[in-house]
């Protein structure tokens, strides 16, 4: 995971605390259960309070911890209508993603290549011609299902220009492997080029 | 502790009652062996096949690790990968997983419960043949080319008509729907077996703790397959007839499909872990020297883990776009499922710490369970976590996730298991050389296979890709995973060679070589076909423990039953909460019904498969034909009183009884049945709820004769059979008679005004999913009625001949329970039906 987004990094950091989290336990565990084996002689705790403190205490209280952060982070993923986020409607279909940009008058739509400036919220919303597909820039952010008959929404957004690679990640039939595409990241200066590139007004 | 009723047979020999009793409940050689439903033939049949079908999910297996194995590999091409890895999935969770089950608890559960067969042993059988059957469709189907590719989960609209013209979709709604009968029917089975046939003295609280697993894993397999099996039902109906229930243009919806399906795939996994979890928590105390800690702990863990597996379905949908509340709710309860896992394994680890453990390879594979299991368990966790699964979803960590927790929650347990048992199976004892080898094989080639598929997940890669690109950086770690695989499965092979060789060479083994405490160690090992030679009496949880000369006290016919009279097969049942003997089960023999019966089942699936509909039609009455006949061979055609158990007791037979387990099998089938309406209903709904427009106003009528009719029909059916049931018990049989004709007519007339609808006032099915919901809940009405046509004319024809008495009744307390299904969904159904052109 190389983050390269806000979405993208507040993930790999709830992945670092976990990952963290998942070895202390696992060598707990283990380790316990290999302790009859080393020691010979000793006096085991008392059943009940493993029980009571294994199964129940100590699982509540991290995973409490847990969720709250998990809602906090998911929170922060979600679409919030604030203004001055750019939206981009994402179609689906096997096997290729047209990207329109509703709030960019006079912009065509773009086949595989989704153009976003630097530093701005966007909002891509997600639906599909054919069958599911699902839209996921890893070093973005999260992915988001395109289903037929419905649109999904996902928030992104790119911290530095460049390309990030995009991938169909629901299994769509033959193709799907192949099923790319690429999120351009523009800085200002390169967006408002490309935008005069394309003989659009803002 | 023996006691003999004065004036009974001289009591015989145990080399004497062993022959009896062998004669009377053992299969006939060569041809007969297709009429077995004895419950250790029909499980270690079970248990092989599968083992058999694991082994080519393994070949599978094998095929995407050597196609993954690098960049741009050519080996198999998109479309040949697509049919592997969804048959590797299916193959492994329908046809392995599920039946090993299956199989376990068919040999072991009358067992550890002292019984000498199942509540219904030809339904064993029955269900045998339909997954044998359903199977080798799918497998055949691979071998043609023509193998399911849309996945193991099948997500609309990729396996909808349009977009999988061919058959393979088919093959695999119409493969796996006859293997899920066979699943119900266990549950069914399980599910009696486990409230009513037990050994005396053996109340709730002293069952082994391995029955309570296996009682809630067949609780959940009740509540579980109906939904996947209306969902397969649906979408076969889509792509035969174009009813298009999953098609967004028509009123349907993609997502109806993924909520049936997990509905039914996350209590799977619960499915196939509890029972590996049920053989650890039994190996463990044999192994430590020391009871299970926290027996109640543990039932109630259970208990709860069932309960909340089935509210956590949308836990794989958490990209589907479900609203952030929702998405609150599935994550938070997806995260409590942990608590009751941790109970178990604190209570595991708490026996372990005051016990004195023996390495033997069953232990081996308990280490091997825990630390794989508890790996995957914290990957579950994290994937719990709504961010965090955005990003893992569908890539090759969730492949490494589900591996960890299938392989750790489920085969290694299965293989602690296998060498647990293999004395008891096979009356051989085992070295462990080759089997340690083997086991270090396996736990190398498992991690490092899968381990570092957390990464490449993370790192991108999705799965079901057929090939990368060089440049992604993730060939290392393929190659490790690809080499790692082809350990991994010699070390399997290696396991069946073991087992194999001790089965055929090894040295006999004496009688409960662990020093174990339950039943089925008090058995002659191999098991012979009844079991045991009289049963006990228990007063704990440890019978062997409490007293060792039991095997042989039993075998001298000391127990109940010990006595084989009249050419029965006579196993104990109890009251479902003390276990004090409240009646003796008659137990059909050898027959080939039930594969008669399958074969019915499946020549209605095949000519469904190649659209041969009147051939459908025609297996239908084959099916209905073969039912009436399974039913007329069953129960006591006159009266006979309570007859001595043993031990100076006596005990009505159960078809003298108030509530012989035929009763609570048809309750367990009613409930089945009822999830399956549940499911029906939750879809009508969600559609009403997610769809544009629906139902569209254009295609509602109101229209009040066929409702009436079939309202008239519920009414009058409910009556007939009450006062039928009562003239029965007033032995008044011809007045009880005409009731079941007034029952039958009225069954007939609902199949009747329900099909009307469809027929002559809905709009055409494939016009829009409202119009197809119309015409599916119409059919299930109609469906139903007629059964209550059929029972009705079934008990008629028994009391004609005499066969029902005011005491043999249980033609009637089925039929009625039949009755009032049908008067609640009837009226569920009606309301479906009508409810809105009237609210309009
Ligand atoms: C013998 C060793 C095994 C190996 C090397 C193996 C390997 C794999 C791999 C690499 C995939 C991912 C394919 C892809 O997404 O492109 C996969 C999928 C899967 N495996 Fe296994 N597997 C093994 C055993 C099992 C077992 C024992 C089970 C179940 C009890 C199982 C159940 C599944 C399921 C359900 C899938 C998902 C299939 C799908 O995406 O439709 N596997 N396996
Ligand atoms: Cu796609
Ligand atoms: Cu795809």
């Amino acid at each position: 995971m190389a983050p390269a987004g806000e979405a993208a990094q507040a993930i790999a950091t709830l992945w670092w605390v976990m990952l963290a989290g998942s070895v202390v336990i696992f060598l707990g565990v283990v380790g316990a259960s290999l302790l009859p084996l080393v020691l010979r002689r000793w006096s085991a705790p008392s059943a009940r309070a493993m029980l009571i403190g294994g199964g129940l205490v100590f699982p509540g209280v991290v995973l409490l911890a847990l969720l709250v952060a998990a809602l906090l982070v998911g929170d922060r993923l979600s679409p919030r209508g604030e203004p001055g986020v750019l939206r981009i409607e994402a179609e689906a279909r096997q096997w290729a993603w047209t990207f329109q940009y509703p709030d960019l008058p006079g912009q065509a739509a773009t086949e595989g290549v989704l153009h976003v400036p630097v530093g701005r919220p966007f909002e891509v919303q997600v639906t599909s011609r054919d069958v599911i597909h699902s839209f996921w820039a890893p070093r973005l952010g999260g992915k988001i299902d395109a289903i037929p008959g419905h649109t999904n929404v996902i928030r992104l957004q790119a911290d530095a220009p460049g390309i990030y690679r995009g991938q169909c990640a629901e299994f769509c039939g033959n193709a799907h492997a192949m099923m790319d595409f690429v999120v351009q990241a523009h800085s200002p200066a390169d967006y408002a080029a490309w935008r005069a590139a394309q003989g659009a007004t803002e | 502790m023996s006691d003999q009723t004065p004036g009974a047979p001289a009591p015989l020999s145990a080399i004497g009652r062993h022959k009896a009793l062998e004669r009377l409940w053992g299969t006939a050689p060569g041809w007969g062996a297709l009429s077995a439903v004895n419950h250790s033939t029909v499980g270690l049949r079970f248990i092989i096949t599968s083992f058999v079908f694991f082994l080519i999910g393994g070949v599978l297996a094998m095929l995407i690790r050597a196609q993954l194995a690098g960049p741009e590999t050519d080996f198999l091409d998109a479309a040949a990968y697509a049919q592997v890895f969804t048959m590797h999935g299916t193959v492994m969770m329908f046809l392995f997983a599920i039946p090993a089950i299956e199989g376990l608890a068919l040999y072991m559960l009358p067992k550890l419960l002292g019984a000498r067969d199942l509540a219904f042993p030809r339904l064993s059988a029955f269900g045998y043949w339909c997954y044998l059957f359903g199977g080798s469709i799918l497998i055949l189907a691979m071998l043609g080319g023509v193998a399911p590719d849309s996945g193991w989960f099948m997500y609309t609209p990729l396996s909808s008509k349009p977009y999988s013209p061919g058959i393979n979709s088919d093959v695999w709604l119409i493969g796996v729907t006859f293997v899920e009968v066979s699943a119900v029917c266990a549950a069914v089975e399980f599910m009696t077996t486990v409230l009513k046939i037990r050994t005396g003295g053996m109340a709730l609280h002293r069952m082994p703790i391995m029955v309570w697993y296996l009682w809630v894993t067949a609780a959940m397999m009740l509540f579980g397959f109906p939904p996947l099996i209306l969902g397969s039902v649906l979408l076969e109906l889509e792509r035969a007839f174009d009813w298009p229930f999953f098609d967004p243009t028509r009123g349907g919806s993609p997502l109806l499909w993924q909520h049936l399906f997990w509905l039914f795939g996350h209590p799977e996994v619960y499915i196939i872990f509890l029972p590996g979890a049920g053989i650890i928590s039994t190996i463990l105390p044999v192994f430590t020297g020391q009871k299970l800690v926290g027996y109640a702990w543990i039932i109630v863990a259970l208990i709860a883990l069932g309960f909340i597996s089935f509210g956590i379905w949308a836990h794989h949908m958490f990209a589907t776009g479900i609203p952030h509340l929702s998405l609150a709710f599935f994550s938070a309860a997806s995260t409590l499922v942990v608590i009751p896992t941790a109970v178990q394994i604190f209570a595991w680890l708490a026996t372990l710490l005051s016990g004195r453990p023996r390495i033997t390879l069953s232990m081996l594979y308990f280490y091997g369970f825990l630390s794989t299991f508890v790996i995957g368990g914290l990957t579950g966790v994290m994937v719990a976590v709504v961010p965090f699964d955005w990003q893992a979803h569908d890539t090759h960590f969730i492949v490494a996730h589900l591996h960890y927790v299938l392989m750790g929650g489920f085969v290694f347990p299965v293989l602690a298991g296998i060498y647990y048992w293999l004395p008891h199976f096979t009356g051989r004892k085992h070295l462990e050389g080759l089997g340690r080898t083997a086991f270090a094989l396996i736990m190398i080639g498992f991690n490092a296979a899968f381990l570092p598929m957390h990464l490449t997940g993370l790192w991108g890669m999705p799965r079901r890709v057929f090939t990368y690109g060089g440049e992604m950086g993730w060939d290392l770690l393929n190659l490790i995973s690809s080499v790692a695989g082809f350990i991994l499965a010699i070390g399997f092979a290696l396991v069946v060679v073991d087992v194999v060789q001790v089965a055929r060479f090894g040295r006999r083994s004496r009688r409960n070589p662990w020093g174990a405490s339950t039943l089925e160690w008090g058995m002659p090992t191999p098991p012979p076909a009844y079991n045991i030679g009289s049963q006990p009496h228990v007063t704990s949880r440890d019978p062997l423990e409490d007293d060792p000369g039991l095997p042989a006290a039993l075998a001298r016919g000391e127990g109940y039953l010990g006595q084989p009279r009249n050419g029965w097969r006579e196993t104990l049942s109890v009251h479902m909460l003390s276990g004090e003997p409240d009646q003796v089960v008659l137990l059909p023999g050898p027959t080939l019904m039930p594969l008669w019966t399958a074969l019915a089942t499946g020549l209605f699936f095949v000519s469904f498969l190649f659209k041969l509909y009147p051939l459908s039609a025609i297996a239908f009455v084959l099916i209905v034909i073969c039912g009436w006949r399974w039913m007329w061979a069953s129960g006591l055609r006159e009266d006979v009183a309570p007859v001595d158990i043993g031990r100076g007791q006596t005990a009505p037979l159960h078809a003298m009884a108030a509530d012989p387990p035929t009763l609570w099998g048809m309750v367990f089938t009613l409930m089945a049945n009822g999830v399956f309406f549940g499911a029906l209903v939750f879809g009508y709904l969600f559609l009403w709820v997610v769809a544009p427009n629906w139902p569209p106003p254009a295609l509602l009528a109101r229209e009040p004769v066929t409702p009436l009719l079939v309202l008239a029909g519920l009414a009058t059916g409910l009556a007939a059979v009450w006062r039928g049931a009562r003239a029965n018990g007033e032995s008044r049989a011809a007045d009880s008679q005409t009731w079941l004709l007034v029952s039958a007519a009225a069954g007939a007339v609902i199949a009747g005004g329900a099909l009307a609808v469809p027929l002559f006032t809905a709009p055409a099915p494939n016009s829009h999913a409202y119009a197809a919901a119309v015409t599916f809940i119409s059919g299930y009405l109609a469906f139903h009625g007629l059964i209550a046509a059929i029972l009705s004319a079934y008990a008629w024809a028994r009391s004609r001949n005499g066969w029902i008495s005011a005491q043999r009744a249980v033609e009637f307390s089925a039929l009625r329970l039949w009755w009032l299904y049908l008067g609640a969904t009837g009226l569920i159904s009606l309301a479906l039906l009508h409810g809105p052109a009237w609210m309009s």
